[in-house]
Formats: structure tokens, C-alpha cells, sequence
């Protein structure tokens, strides 16, 4: 590990201005915020993350979960992933957030990590973890030893031929099928950004994984308020019953009237090279009769896009059945 | 739990004279000054503020207090030293173990104001303020923690190495939200890992514990 300055911030404003100084907010920043850690401690030790100076920013006034005016709710950067999960408000009106918090890591994991560090965490993908191997997105120009290499477990959604690594949040996912809002606070302010903009796409820039800036502090997460009537599910698959990375998973958000559904939000995980949103399968649902043949025909449809690798090719079928089954839980045509 | 422990072997003189861990610090494995290295094994578990006088500063380094077991400790570390590393190495509390050194095996783990964490992913100097509790300070030979007792009477281990990490996030788990069955402990103790694959018997030791936590002596 690198050495570092370390600085305990005692206000945003502190931190922000320390942050500032970064030239990058991206990867191979110089200046990172340091919250629960488990990701950036574990990347510094790898030599994948390497800042000089690093902004204890955890004690902070960030760590409360609020009703906010509109009805929905205001969860702080540093709120931890299992107080987040066991939350009251979370579990009864945000079931889906409550399940993919709960999926993630283990527990010893989710008491440390914080909302915000979730929001931000770093693919899994093992030739960026492992300096000894070609990866754009750790060194841009570098290439991507993925493509070429073992991908099973990489994206089949937003590859570019500069990175195919995959989003591994599952917090993420539920956050992208709630329509949360990232809050962040920067040297030129305070800005909301819809939760679909703030993670990018490779494209040619890999090494770009969100609109941050040097500065910027993501304060909050918000949610909007919960729909009546509306329902939702988070379904994970992997190699393993716990503990372990989706290969796919699925976020739905579904309301039902009449037999029709009237609300749909879907989103994926394990599968992107960001969270997913299913746009085409949402509006593909949205006012079509519920039973098994529409809730195929949109899984599908979902998957449209795809383009896997040399040894991914099966996650198309598997999110496919994800995806379907997750509309089942959450629609009652399935209890398990 | 000392025939499976394999620092117990610490305790052993060798035909040199030296402790097996006396030896590995002298030769240098404990990177961090300020503790002198032919400490008694159990003494930094009564004694507070281990620092020697004479402890040279290396530059870069700081003091930091941490409250372990409900004493206070004054160390000089180095500001990357996990708390992981300075338990063992500094603190010379070696019953926290290291595995993976990544959050990924659970061998590490300890409670900070009674939450369980994996102290490998920690920074140290994070935890000024904090209580730690430690292996060392949940039960002793004489007198188990119904938790180790419990691991006893199932033999919930075989090597032993993953056992303090095990019922670190055991004795944790008690007081988390966990539904009653064997599947609900699994699930939250799948941050532990066994390579010997004693998980029935973990199992067993937790719902036993679960059930009744006034075990008799394994």
C-alpha cells in the first residue's frame, strides 16, 4: 500500500475542499473519501487504488434515514448497509432495497459499508483487481484482458471493446427500479442527479464510471415516495446460495389493477457494465394482462440487446428466467 | 480450544530459546514499531499503554489509543496498519487471525461497539473511541463464553484456524435480526469461512447457544 496523508474531516464543507484539490474524482484519483472502506482499503492494498491523501469522512453528520416532505425518504451517505436493510421504513415501503442490501456481501461486510460507498463500488472483474494484467479501466490505453479472457462472470449489457467488467452492486440494482436520486454536494454546490445518469457506460473511457468531479461528496440517496398498491422484489443468481457476486439479478417494482399491470420499473444486475433499467420490457408490460406468456414475452424482450462474451453466453437465458421469476414474485403468480 | 489453536504453539520455547513468534518479529514481520518484540505473549492482555520509552519514532508514524478488551492501549503505528495487523503484531493479541486479508474469509473478524467487522478491511487509526472486542476478550479457559463452550461440545472446528472468526460472528449474530432455522444461521454466517467444512457442527454449536445460552462447561 501507498503511503497517504489522512485527514478526519469534521464538516461537508471541510471535506469537499479538501476533495477539490483532486484532479480526477474517477479512477486514480490522488484524494479519495474514505467511508466504511471495505472497497477502497481492499483496492489500496491491492495497488489498484494508489491516493496520497485520504479524507476520513466518517464523522460526518450523514448517517440518518428521514421522510422527506414529498413522502419518500432520505437515506445519509454513511448509513450503513445493514441499518439501511433493517430499516423499518425500508423493509415495509422499499422491500426490494431491504432484499438486495441483504443479498450482498455478508454480514460483518454490511455493517461497515455505507450507503454511499455501495453506490460507488468498484466491479469485481479480476483482471482490473490484478495489476499484473492489461485493464483500461485501471490503466487507460492498457487494453482489456477480459475480452480476450476468462468473462463468465462479466457483462453482456453497455460493453464496449475497451471493458466488458460488470457493475457488482446490489444495491444499485433496487435504487435503478425505485428512481432513487443521487444528492451531491460539490465545490460549486449542490446538484440532484436521477439515478440513471449517474452511472456511465464505458464506451471509450472506462476508467469514467460516474459524473463525479473533484469535490464532489455524495450526501444522500433519495427515493420517491412509495406508490400505493405497488410491489416489489429483488431475486439474485450465483454460483453460490450466499455471499457471492449475481450472475443475474433483478429488481422489479410492479403495481397490479385488474389483472393488468400499471406499473412497471425493472432493472438488472450482474449482467450490465452498469445497474440496468429494462426500459423496453417496463413499457412492453405496462398495461398487458398479467400471466405467464406476457411476463416471458417482456423477459426477452429485456434481453434484446445483449451481446455476450466467449464465455457468457449463458447469462442471456438466465436473465431472461431471472427476470421472469422476479415478476412472478412480486406479482403472487409465484411464492418462491 | 488450545489443542486446535495453532499459536498455542507461540507458548512453546523452541531449542533456541525463543518463542516461534519472538522469532518472526525479530526477523521482521511485525513492520510497525513501538512495541518491544520479546513481550510476553499474555502480558498485553493485562497491561496498558505497551509502549516503551525508548520506542524510536519512525517517521510517519502516529499514536493512536485504542480500547481492546476494555483496556486502553497506546500504540505507535504506521497510518496503513489495518486493525487486523496492529492487533497481532503490536498489540500481540494473535487469537484474531488472518486469512484472506480481503473481507472475503471471515477469519478476522472482531466487534467494534459490539458490531461484528472484518478487522483486515479496517484502518486502525479509525478507531480511537471504539470498543473492541477481541477473541481474547470474550471468555477464558477457565471460564468459556456459552459461544466457545458450545463450539466445544460440537466440535465445531477441525484445524481451527477460522474458530475465533467463527465465534466472533457468532456470539454477534445473537443479537442481529436471524430467523430460527439452520438455513437463517447459514446465511449470516456466510461471511466465515471453514476449510475444514465443519459448518453442521458450527451450526449446531450456534442454534444450540440460540436455544439455550446457559451451556454447561464443554
Amino acid at each position: 500500500m501507498e503511503r497517504f496523508q489522512f485527514t478526519k474531516a469534521r464538516t461537508v464543507l471541510e471535506a469537499i475542499g479538501i476533495a477539490a484539490q483532486s484532479t480526477t474524482a474517477q479512477q486514480g484519483a490522488p484524494i479519495r473519501f474514505l467511508a466504511g472502506g471495505t472497497t477502497l482499503v481492499d483496492l489500496m492494498k491491492l495497488d489498484v487504488e494508489r491516493p496520497t491523501r485520504l479524507v476520513d469522512i466518517n464523522h460526518l453528520e450523514l448517517n440518518k434515514i428521514e421522510r422527506t416532505s414529498d413522502g419518500g425518504l432520505s437515506i445519509g451517505a454513511l448509513v450503513r448497509n445493514a441499518a439501511l436493510a433493517h430499516d423499518p421504513a425500508v423493509v415495509r415501503d422499499y422491500r426490494v432495497l431491504s432484499e438486495a442490501l441483504l443479498s450482498g456481501a455478508s454480514a460483518q461486510l454490511r455493517n461497515v459499508a455505507t450507503t454511499s460507498g455501495n453506490l460507488l463500488q468498484r466491479t469485481r472483474c479480476m483482471y482490473f483487481r490484478n495489476t499484473a494484467m492489461a485493464c483500461n479501466k485501471r490503466e487507460p490505453g492498457s487494453g482489456c484482458s477480459a475480452i480476450e479472457g476468462d468473462n463468465r462472470t462479466l457483462a453482456i449489457l453497455g460493453t464496449s471493446p475497451q471493458c466488458i467488467a460488470t457493475n457488482p452492486s446490489d444495491m444499485n440494482v433496487a435504487l435503478a427500479a425505485l428512481e432513487a436520486t443521487v444528492q451531491v454536494q460539490g465545490a460549486h454546490g449542490t446538484r440532484a442527479i436521477p439515478f440513471q445518469d449517474f452511472h456511465l457506460v464505458p464506451g471509450d473511457t472506462p476508467h469514467r464510471e460516474t459524473v463525479l468531479e473533484p469535490g464532489d461528496l455524495v450526501t444522500h440517496i433519495t427515493l420517491p415516495a412509495p406508490r400505493p398498491g405497488a410491489t416489489s422484489r429483488y431475486l439474485k443468481l450465483r454460483d453460490r446460495a450466499s455471499y457471492e457476486f449475481a450472475l443475474a439479478s433483478a429488481a422489479v417494482v410492479v403495481e397490479v389493477a385488474g389483472g393488468r399491470f400499471r406499473y412497471v420499473r425493472l432493472a438488472m444486475g450482474g449482467v450490465g457494465t452498469k445497474p440496468w433499467r429494462m426500459m423496453a420490457a417496463e413499457q412492453a408490460l405496462t398495461g398487458a394482462a398479467l400471466n405467464e406468456q406476457t411476463v416471458r414475452q417482456a423477459s426477452v424482450l429485456a434481453l434484446r440487446d445483449a451481446r455476450p462474451q466467449s464465455e457468457n453466453g449463458f447469462k442471456v437465458e438466465l436473465a431472461q428466467r431471472c427476470l421472469a421469476h422476479a415478476l412472478r414474485l412480486a406479482t403472487g403468480m409465484a411464492s418462491v | 480450544m488450545h489443542e486446535t489453536d495453532p499459536d498455542a504453539l507461540d507458548q512453546n520455547e523452541s531449542p533456541q530459546g525463543l518463542t516461534r513468534r519472538d522469532f518472526l518479529s525479530r526477523a521482521g514481520a511485525a513492520g510497525v514499531a513501538g512495541v518491544a518484540a520479546s513481550m510476553p505473549f499474555v502480558a498485553a492482555a493485562t497491561e496498558i499503554a505497551p509502549v516503551p520509552p525508548a520506542a524510536p519514532e519512525i517517521p510517519g508514524t502516529l499514536l493512536v489509543s485504542l480500547r481492546i478488551n476494555g483496556t486502553t492501549y497506546k500504540v505507535r503505528i504506521d497510518p496503513r496498519a489495518t486493525l487486523l495487523d496492529t492487533l497481532r503484531e503490536t498489540v500481540h493479541l494473535t487469537g484474531t487471525k488472518k486469512g484472506c486479508d480481503h473481507g472475503q474469509c471471515g477469519a478476522c473478524t472482531v466487534h467494534v461497539n459490539g458490531q461484528r467487522v472484518n478487522s483486515c478491511l479496517r484502518l486502525a487509526l479509525m478507531h480511537e473511541g471504539d470498543d473492541i472486542t477481541t477473541i481474547e476478550g470474550l471468555g477464558t479457559p477457565e471460564a468459556l463464553h456459552p459461544m466457545q463452550a458450545a463450539f466445544v461440545t460440537h466440535d465445531g472446528y477441525q484445524c481451527g484456524y477460522c474458530t475465533s472468526g467463527q465465534i466472533m460472528s457468532a456470539v454477534a449474530l445473537m443479537k442481529e435480526p436471524c430467523g430460527p432455522s439452520d438455513a437463517d444461521v447459514k446465511e449470516l454466517m456466510s461471511g466465515n469461512i471453514c476449510r475444514c467444512g465443519a459448518y453442521p457442527n458450527i451450526v449446531a454449536a450456534i442454534q444450540q447457544v440460540r436455544g439455550n445460552t446457559r451451556v454447561s462447561e464443554g
